[in-house]
């Protein structure tokens, strides 16, 4: 029993966590930046916090991630990294040969008082950027919010920085995306595809993060938004947000700078937000819903309703991110399924009130979002009140094992099984997906725990 | 991509052995170029893997949260009894706390946390904006310490405060106050501390296995299984035997000076270097031969078991190519040897913070045409391990997929290895898994090796 420390007396906390529900805000942006096409991630800080950033991406994608640092050291917590970061900037681009840099800054040089802004300008203005080449940043202290945090700055930096407004609005919709795997931004990409929908997805981490086998060790792989896309975003007809938390940011910026009006949508994951983007995506774009697109709702009803008694009731304890949590628990409850217990150690009152409205469907259920919303608390909870099924990242297969119940894994990070980068979740398919990994590990369990009278072959 | 060369300041931290080549003087123990993809980490990722596999103790991290998600339970330090180690404790500083100082919030975690667990000892390590903020941990520390009457010790490993080094250094620092506070009255004249061995896959116990059965009392390892009461009584034994000699010689000296306890440098990998461990440990303790006669008898009876064993790997591995890279000098040695054993080369040899001692004893080692870098990055490592030939890559969780992208063979010899390869029997592991790895059918579908549709 690794846990065994875990006490079922639920005790308020003074500040302190226990086996955090969430990371810091610098490893969202680098994940975010490697989603525009030859882009170069840099962290503003010490040479750890890139490296630890770098072996959780890896970790949780099985694939090489390349990121530069400022590598931090005493005089420059003295002086200001200022330095640090111009010598950065010449390096990169003379030996890496990015067509992107994008900068976020890290506890350090934030408490110190590095100005990401003025430093940049500064290099701009110095002639540190190449003819054709980019600099942008977005400020991600760690002391505020969380990993999901720092993915909307860096998203809403790229909005910000990249946008123009020409004049000449174009036949095309900003899907920005909020946190999710390559593989759901390549279904939203096929999705869109299906629907006939011109779209600028950003950004967009498939054919980076999921890059086949070449022989070849491509430091920038094909994929990613490029920049004449980023550009063109600014003139746009529309912006949907994916993600209040994670996408929303990027919207807003578009709107103030460019004046490309948006809508906030929950992420596309189960039947009903899927249904929201769909019919949100076919009005902003102008297209209608095609058959093949209905038939594949079609399915994922199918499989809800062919299998419902398998679903019906169950208990659940999830945790994880905002715009992941949201449409999930609305599709386990869709499912006939009751979240019971729900931890994200990212804070937020509008998450709050999101989860509020959709858990009046889930009586007597469990939320807490924000400090001291962490593992220990989701633990003691299911002490107090055992569940059937737990859906988390890696870190819940801890709880999974001490307390004996069926896991699925989703979310951020997943370092210890593969698919979350090749099969998506949004979408119906995506849906289909959930609905398969759940029933799968609560009929697996159904069968190794059946008595063998009541062992059955057919299910 | 194949334009990229070498970071311009980084051509002394490369060498290449062969004739005619410029006297080696091989740039080391610098810090990472600005700006450059350096594979490197930080002195509190040093300071929290060496303390980390302290089982009984807590393991509090000061700062905001990312520290202690980051290092939650990344390192496979296997623990025969309490798992506390497993655990991640953060104070999760908040943007007020940045402005206000995390002082009291340190203090009440602290106090919750011995209260709630019961540790043995405490291990405040501060992250980067710590001192910045004017935080006295010191201070903290001390007055918990009072109120609770179990060691609570500060380890200052501010991330920007030098290299990794520097953070074993601060790990050493703080175990050095442990050490000294726990009763030696009965510990055995033939006793030694292992230090530097961190039980990955349960390698410590192998490692203690060979010497209880010599006949010699281990009174701790550090910190590999390590237990605060036996780091306590670590001034008792009579030798330290000191492997991973970069995170451990510092104490192993601070040993030497205040107790007076010499110190050896080992490596358990690879056969001889495996049975020069036990020969070096029983040498110390002439007066009792019956532990050189032990350490013999141990080395011919497993020599005698694996090397028919290895045998049957060495046809299938004569002639193939490796490259070394990894967090270590000393380790590179072991692992050049080992895989010579089978009939391999080293044609790229590496490490994140070898001295210039290591490399020259590296350079000596290493056969004509060997490449010999410091602080690699994924460019350097792609371009000589394709110019090369590898066949082989060793390394940690940051090469491995690099390894894996060009169609290379990958062994990880860091954190993530699942067996242990420590010891005769981590010998035959070793060779066990490249073997595996070099020869394993998918490497066919691998555009490099001709696979293509």
């Amino acid at each position: 029993m690794l846990l065994r420390h875990t006490t079922s007396e639920v005790k308020e906390r003074e500040g302190l966590t226990i086996n955090p529900a969430k990371t810091c805000q610098p490893i969202g942006a680098m994940y975010a930046a490697l989603g525009i096409h030859g882009c170069l991630p840099h962290s503003h800080g010490s040479q750890g916090c890139c490296a630890y950033h770098r072996s959780t991406l890896t970790r949780h994608y099985k694939e090489p991630v390349m990121a530069a640092t400022s590598s931090f050291t005493e005089g420059a917590s003295v002086f200001g990294g200022q330095a640090n970061l111009l010598a950065a900037i010449d390096t990169i681009f003379s030996v890496y040969d990015p067509d992107i840099i994008a900068v976020h800054s890290t506890c350090l040089s934030e408490t110190i008082g590095d100005d990401l802004q003025q430093i940049t300008k500064k290099a701009l203005d110095d002639g540190k950027i190449p003819e054709g080449k980019h600099i942008i940043y977005a400020a991600t202290p760690s002391f505020v919010g969380s990993h999901v945090t720092g993915y909307a700055n860096m998203v809403a930096g790229m909005a910000q920085q990249f946008a123009v407004s020409t004049g000449e609005k174009k036949d095309q919709v900003n899907l920005v995306a909020g946190w999710m795997e390559p593989s759901d931004m390549r279904e939203l990409k096929r999705i869109s595809k299906e629907m006939g929908a011109k779209v600028v997805l950003f950004p967009d981490t498939s054919d980076v993060l999921d890059a086949p086998q070449t022989g070849k060790h491509e430091f920038y792989p094909k994929g990613g938004v490029t920049v004449p896309e980023l550009r063109s975003t600014g003139d746009s007809k529309c912006s949907l947000a994916l993600g209040c938390i994670s996408a929303e940011p990027a919207a807003v910026a578009l709107d103030k700078k460019c004046g490309v009006p948006f809508e906030t949508l929950d992420m596309p994951i189960g039947i009903s937000a899927t249904d929201r983007f769909v019919m949100a995506l076919s009005k902003a774009a102008g297209v209608k819903v095609p058959d093949e697109i209905t038939a594949e709702r079609g399915r994922l009803l199918d499989v809800m309703t062919d299998m419902e008694q398998y679903f019906h009731g169950r208990k659940v304890a999830l945790f994880g991110d905002p715009d992941q949590l949201i449409p999930l628990t609305e599709f386990l409850l869709d499912l006939g399924m009751q979240p019971k217990h729900i931890v994200s150690g990212t804070p937020g009152a509008r998450f709050a009130k999101r989860m509020k409205e959709i858990l009046q469907r889930a009586p007597g259920a469990n939320f807490k979002n924000g400090l001291n919303a962490d593992m220990f608390l989701l633990h003691q909870w299911i002490k107090n009140e055992p569940v059937d099924l737990l859906i988390g990242n890696t870190y819940g297969k801890y709880i999974a094992r001490d307390e004996d119940i069926p896991f699925v894994r989703y979310g951020f990070p997943i370092l210890d099984r593969i698919g979350h980068s090749y099969f998506p979740s949004v979408g119906y398919t995506g849906g289909l997906r959930l609905a398969e990994k759940i029933l799968g590990v609560l009929m697996d369990r159904q069968d190794m725990k059946a008595k063998e009278e009541k062992f059955e072959l057919v299910m | 991509m194949e334009q990229i060369g070498i970071l311009e300041g980084r051509e002394k931290q490369i060498f290449e052995k062969k004739e005619g080549a410029a006297a080696f003087d091989i740039s080391c123990e610098k810090t990472s170029l600005s700006g450059s993809v350096s594979q490197r980490a930080c002195v509190f990722c040093g300071s929290r893997v060496v303390l980390y596999p302290v089982a009984d103790a807590l393991h509090l991290v000061h700062g905001p949260i990312g520290c202690a998600a980051y290092t939650w339970d990344i390192r496979g330090s296997v623990s025969s009894g309490p798992e506390l180690h497993r655990l991640s404790f953060s104070t999760d500083l908040q943007e007020m706390d940045v402005i206000y100082g995390g002082e009291k919030k340190l203090y009440l975690s602290l106090i919750e946390l011995i209260e709630k667990f019961s540790p043995k000892a405490a291990f405040i390590y501060s992250t980067c904006i710590i001192g910045l903020i004017g935080d006295d941990i010191d201070a903290v520390c001390r007055k918990v310490q009072q109120e609770t009457g179990i060691p609570v010790l500060p380890v200052h490993s501010e991330g920007f405060k030098g290299t990794k080094k520097d953070g074993y250094k601060a790990a050493c620092t703080a175990l050095m106050k442990l050490v000294g506070t726990g009763p030696i009255e009965d510990i055995s004249p033939y006793s030694i501390n292992i230090l530097g061995e961190f039980n990955l896959a349960g390698e410590a116990w192998i490692i203690r296995k060979y010497y209880e059965e010599m006949g010699i009392e281990v009174v701790s390892t550090m910190t590999g299984d390590g237990r605060v009461g036996a780091v306590r009584r670590a001034h008792g034994a009579k030798l330290n035997v000191v492997q991973c000699s970069g995170s451990m010689t510092s104490l192993a000296k601070d040993m030497e000076e205040k107790y007076g306890i010499p110190y050896i440098r080992v490596s358990y990998f690879g056969i001889e270097d495996m049975a020069a461990a036990l020969y070096d440990v029983a040498k110390h303790f002439p007066d009792r031969p019956e532990i050189m006669e032990k350490a013999r008898e141990i080395v011919s009876r497993e020599v005698k078991t694996l090397y028919p064993e290895l045998q049957k790997f060495k046809q299938a591995l004569s002639g193939k190519k490796a490259a070394i890279y990894v967090g270590g000098a000393f380790k590179t040695f072991s692992l050049i040897k080992a895989l010579r054993s089978v009939g391999m080369s080293v044609v790229l040899a590496g490490s994140q913070t070898g001295n210039k001692d290591d490399y020259l004893a590296l350079k000596e080692m290493c056969d004509e045409g060997t490449v010999i870098v410091d602080d690699s990055n994924p460019v350097e490592l792609s371009k000589f391990i394709l110019e090369k030939e590898a066949d082989l890559l060793i390394g940690g969780v940051k090469e491995r997929p690099i390894a894996f992208k060009l169609g290379v063979a990958f062994c990880d010899h860091n954190h993530e290895r699942k067996i242990p390869l420590a010891g005769f029997e981590g010998m035959y592991n070793f060779i066990l898994e490249v073997y595996q790895s070099v020869l394993s059918p998918v490497w066919q579908f691998a555009p490099r090796k001709g696979g293509s549709l």
